[in-house]
């Protein structure tokens, strides 16, 4: 992909986004906007108790109260088997989704649903909620992931036997899996190394922390079929697992994907709604549900928090020759944890001959939790990228130099099993160099601290419909919730292939019933896979546009082409005809056949990994520890920007919350296991004041395989600041902390420590 | 729940006494409110106070000032006489929540409210401020210092509330300042608080201070050793220094999930000496 980038008059725009008008006039319908005649308010009553046995469970006060319409429990629910089921990409155990949804037997943390009511108000649901009596017999608990490895660690599962492991151990324990990577070997590398640094990391589970908690309306109809409407990050996701929950069958069920308030992965999997549709099944009526934000911090997933080794050696010249980790993620309440991306993207960065990766997947009494952002890396890399910038400054090399000297490029084999095609790590190195930020000199207090990123990306399964109007406007169809301006980089793509005015196409996310299935808007996967499905039911449309011209001029369709936006004869051998505009076809379309429309329904392949790599100045007071970011700036390959604004954003966004993991992020426990910070008032994300505007640099090397050049630029930017930010803290304050989040009693704690 | 918005200080006080503990104040409702949705609370009446015409506004009061009880964060800030003054007092009360709820709190909710860590209250007690007490005996006048008692609870007695707060009249050569820690830039709750006020003389030495910390223990801290190391001096960095020992000896923090003992403790005198010398700075100019 040498070539010079195609100009295009739409892709690479910064066009009016078509859902932006209801989204600033408050117009737009999120999860809980929604109301239906005769509706109900669900409410979930959940466990105290960090770790306890249900005896039992007694409803029947909450059903006499005036005003309930519906009480149920695990019991009012089929038992799943134990064992993975493929769920699109992922495979999900339906056993464990359905005891985080409704636990059955024990509750394994404080805050899971143990059973939930719907009654003609929202305070009538409450005070039922109140009067739901759970008998519990409390069981010892244990929230810490190295706690929770020891011998004698209260056991969560009393059937979990270690996976990935031979001989299967003889007794159960929190540990899930263990999962291994190796290229080369690792011990000879150190051996061939002129220095070798090994360091342990602890980082704590950090919320996706969107703005909008979980909502949804239920309404299960008698004759069996069940309208749901929900802010997720799939609809299709939400169909697939209530239908595998409840037993319903996939077509009596149709889910509407609400306007989406952030998700970051944590709306990728189901809490309320079986349990709306299971409350609007007894009750008969519809039923609305909301979380509290105390209910999602409480009860909706975080990711991992993790302990981890890293050890890493290099020559004098700086080029790395062996690597090790060992990584522990807490999965929380079930197995899950992102142990495996953690381990395969750890040192996927760099061309290295001698790796080694181990990891476990642990539980523990906590919520279970669900993916976000990069599912994994931002935990392992901080490590790596922590070692790595030790490494330059023990060595005297530039922290940019020695992540040239090691990158991956084209060719590279990595650890995890790939041969890496064309990608643009070296650019963002490149590009991060050049900038003033990384000449500009420092003052006192002050560090500044480089690390890079590496993610997959995903394609998966996506469907599209291009339909012709009678009036030469175009209807497109899609199913990927648009969680960061999808729909106009949809129509952006719609209309540089078929040639029309972008204005001219409206960009819809329909139903479930309504077009083919759809994996979840995740993984970076929607401007790449979903693109993809655009651009070939655009192409699919252009067929039937070019045949449509054909038939009106009478010659072989293959004389036909199709330049911007109009059919014309390919040559003066096929006849001197007046180019026909999409609008002109569209206009005889009954002439000629009757409706024109394209689709495309794909599983998308070739997604394009991506890099990123971040500079942050950050200036440390040294007296209260306290942190405050100067500049930052983030460089990301996005392979091609079809909506540079939108790009930006993603790369800011995500940028900002790795800077709250680094920071101030993390749930506080009391003793007996309960939550003390469910709320955003001492669960400290950053506020805008905190930070400055991040500089977002997009460097462009394509994709080959995506029609645009695609990446997907989602998940690599909230990779890097976890050691962008520490490696600038280390700079400022001349101490390793080797530990998250860098709060203010941490700093003057290890400030004190060193002196 | 009943709503009362009574036209007068008499009529307050009556519903107040008759509600025998159950009624509510309604000035800024930023705390109350949040309290009611939280399930904290549930009193069967609420009485909005803001129709009572003792309650509204800043007046210069011979040379000092009168601020009323339903005066809003925003409404002091704007205030340049009273910014002039008494800047430390109104930088505290300007730290309270975003500027949405700026344009609601009140200084005197704040100080009702009573938590340790209010950021309103050290540089007013600190200022020597008092408060205007209406109840069924009539109005009394009180330090500012007397009313809150501890976590949640102040001096008030059934059938009282605070009508207005007094700042007293000071010389040209004095300031104040107020400074806190929180992890982020706003919208938190103070891990340590510290207000200074100061009165220099004319060759710059100190004459009285006051050093008042928050955050710190059940109710502010008045730390006398703090201000007795700043008097007498030109607030040089051995006075400092000393005034920093003094409040970080003086602090009885707890560890809890907005800080540990050692960080408080180390942080008050930080604070504390950092309070003192913007004060001075600012009664210098």
């Amino acid at each position: 992909m040498n070539e010079q980038p195609k100009q295009y008059k739409w892709v690479g725009t910064r066009a009016i986004r078509p859902d932006g008008v209801d989204k600033v006039t408050g117009r737009a319908m999120y999860g809980a906007d929604l109301a239906l005649p005769g509706m109900v308010e669900g409410k979930v009553v959940r466990s105290p108790h960090a770790h306890a046995r249900i005896i039992s469970i007694d409803t029947s006060k909450a059903e006499a109260l005036k005003g309930v319409t519906a009480v149920i429990t695990a019991a009012d629910m089929p038992v799943a088997d134990s064992k993975p089921v493929a769920s699109g990409e992922a495979m999900i155990n339906f056993k464990d989704l359905a005891n985080n949804v409704l636990a059955r037997e024990k509750a394994l943390y404080e805050g899971q649903a143990v059973a939930a009511v719907a009654a003609t108000t929202a305070a009538i649901a409450e005070k039922a909620a109140a009067l739901v009596v759970v008998n519990y017999e409390v069981l010892p608990h244990v929230i810490d992931v190295m706690e929770a490895i020891k011998e004698d660690a209260p056991v969560l599962h009393d059937d979990m036997f270690t996976g990935g492991v031979k001989p299967k151990p003889e007794k159960a324990s929190n540990v899930a899996n263990r999962v291994e990577f190796a290229l080369g070997d690792a011990e000879a590398g150190f051996a061939a190394a002129d220095l070798v640094i090994e360091r342990k990391f602890t980082t704590e589970p950090v919320h996706q922390g969107y703005i909008e908690p979980h909502a949804v309306v239920a309404d299960m109809n008698p004759d069996g079929k069940v309208d749901v409407f929900c802010s997720s990050q799939g609809h299709f996701m939400v169909r697939a697992f209530c239908s595998q929950l409840l037993h319903i069958e996939m077509s009596k069920i149709k889910v509407t994907a609400a306007e989406i308030g952030g998700g970051f992965g944590g709306k990728t999997t189901v809490y309320l709604e079986p349990l709306a549709i299971m409350l609007s099944r007894k009750s008969g009526r519809p039923v609305r549900m909301t979380m509290s934000r105390e209910e999602v911090f409480r009860g909706s997933g975080a990711t991992s928090g993790a302990a981890m080794t890293i050890k890493m050696g290099a020559t004098k010249d700086g080029k790395i020759t062996g690597a090790y980790a060992e990584l522990y993620l807490q999965a929380g309440a079930f197995p899950g944890s992102p142990v495996g991306p953690a381990a395969m993207t750890a040192f996927a960065p760099y061309d290295l001959d001698n790796v080694k990766v181990v990891g476990f997947d642990v539980v523990s009494n906590r919520q279970k939790v669900v993916a976000y952002r990069a599912p994994g890396a931002p935990i392992s890399e901080y490590g790596v990228e922590s070692v790595v910038d030790e490494l330059a400054s023990e060595l005297g090399i530039d922290p940019i130099e020695i992540r040239t000297i090691n990158a991956a490029k084209e060719g590279t084999q990595a650890a995890y099993g790939v041969k890496f095609g064309t990608i643009g790590f070296q650019e963002t190195l490149d590009a991060a160099k050049a900038t003033e930020h990384f000449k500009t000199p420092l003052g006192p207090n002050q560090g500044r601290g480089v690390a890079s990123g590496f993610w997959f990306n995903i394609g998966g399964e996506s469907c599209a419909g291009i339909r012709v109007n009678e009036d030469g406007s175009i209807s497109l169809t899609e199913g990927s919730p648009d969680i960061g301006g999808s729909r106009a980089s949809m129509a952006l793509m719609a209309a540089e292939t078929l040639g029309v005015d972008y204005h001219s196409i409206k960009p819809s996310v329909v139903d479930t019933d309504a077009i083919g299935y759809h994996f979840v808007t995740g993984g970076s996967r929607v401007t790449f896979a979903t693109g993809m499905a655009v651009v070939e039911a655009s192409k699919a449309a252009i067929d039937e546009l070019r045949a449509r011209a054909a038939k009106v001029w009478d010659v072989d369709v293959d004389g036909v082409v199709w330049e911007d936006g109009h059919a014309k004869p390919a040559s003066t051998n096929v006849g001197d005809f007046e180019p026909m505009s999409l609008a002109e076809i569209a206009k005889v379309a009954n002439k000629t056949g009757g409706p024109i429309s394209g689709h495309a329904d794909i599983n998308a392949k070739g997604a394009g990994p991506a890099f990123g790599t971040h500079i942050c100045d950050v200036e440390v007071d040294p007296d209260t520890g306290h942190v405050t970011v100067l500049r930052y700036t983030a460089v990301q390959d996005a392979g091609r920007a079809i909506h540079p604004a939108y790009v930006e954003g993603q790369i800011q966004g995500g940028a900002v919350q790795g800077i709250g993991w680094a920071l101030n992020e993390e749930y506080i426990y009391d003793k007996n296991g309960r939550l003390e910070n469910a709320g955003f008032l001492d669960y400290r994300v950053p506020v805008a004041s905190d930070l400055p505007m991040i500089d977002a640099i997009i460097v462009e090397v394509p994709n080959p395989t995506h029609p645009f050049g695609v990446r997907g630029v989602g998940e690599v930017p909230i990779i890097p600041p976890l050691a962008a930010v520490s490696n600038a803290v280390a700079a400022a304050t001349g101490v390793r902390f080797n530990q998250l989040p860098l709060s203010p009693p941490t700093i003057l704690a290890g400030i004190a420590a060193s002196k | 729940m009943r709503y009362e918005a009574p036209g007068s200080v008499d009529e307050a006080v009556k519903l107040l006494a008759d509600a025998n503990g159950a009624a509510r104040v309604l000035a800024g409702g930023t705390d109350l409110l949040v309290q009611l949705r939280a399930g904290m609370i549930s009193p069967e009446v609420v009485i909005n106070i803001k129709d009572i015409s003792e309650t509204k506004g800043i007046t210069a009061d011979g040379g000092g000032f009168c601020i009323g009880a339903t005066v809003s964060g925003a409404e002091m800030g704007e205030h340049a006489a009273l910014v002039a003054a008494w800047p430390g007092v109104v930088e505290g009360v300007e730290l309270i929540g975003s500027t949405q709820i700026q344009g609601r709190a009140t200084m005197v909710g704040n100080l009702c409210n009573a938590s340790p860590a209010a950021d309103g209250v050290p540089a007013l007690i600190a200022a020597g401020a008092t408060c205007t007490v209406a109840g069924p005996n009539g109005q009394r006048e009180v330090p500012v210092a007397d009313i809150p008692t501890g976590p949640g609870k102040n001096s008030l007695a059934n059938g009282e509330f605070i009508v207005n707060v007094k700042l007293p009249a000071r010389p040209g050569n004095a300031s104040d300042a107020y400074l806190r820690m929180i992890p982020r830039t706003e919208m938190d709750i103070a891990i340590v608080g510290a207000g200074v006020n100061l009165v220099l003389d004319d060759s710059g030495t100190c004459t009285e201070a006051s050093v008042i910390l928050g955050a710190v223990g059940p109710k502010t801290i008045t730390v006398d050793a703090a201000a007795a190391a700043l008097v007498g001096t030109k607030v040089d960095e051995a006075a400092l220094a000393a005034c920093a020992a003094a409040a970080s000896a003086a602090a009885t923090p707890i560890d809890d999930k907005r800080g540990t003992v050692v960080y408080r403790t180390k942080v008050s005198g930080v604070l504390a000496s950092r309070a003192a010398a913007i004060a001075a700075e600012r009664a210098r100019s």
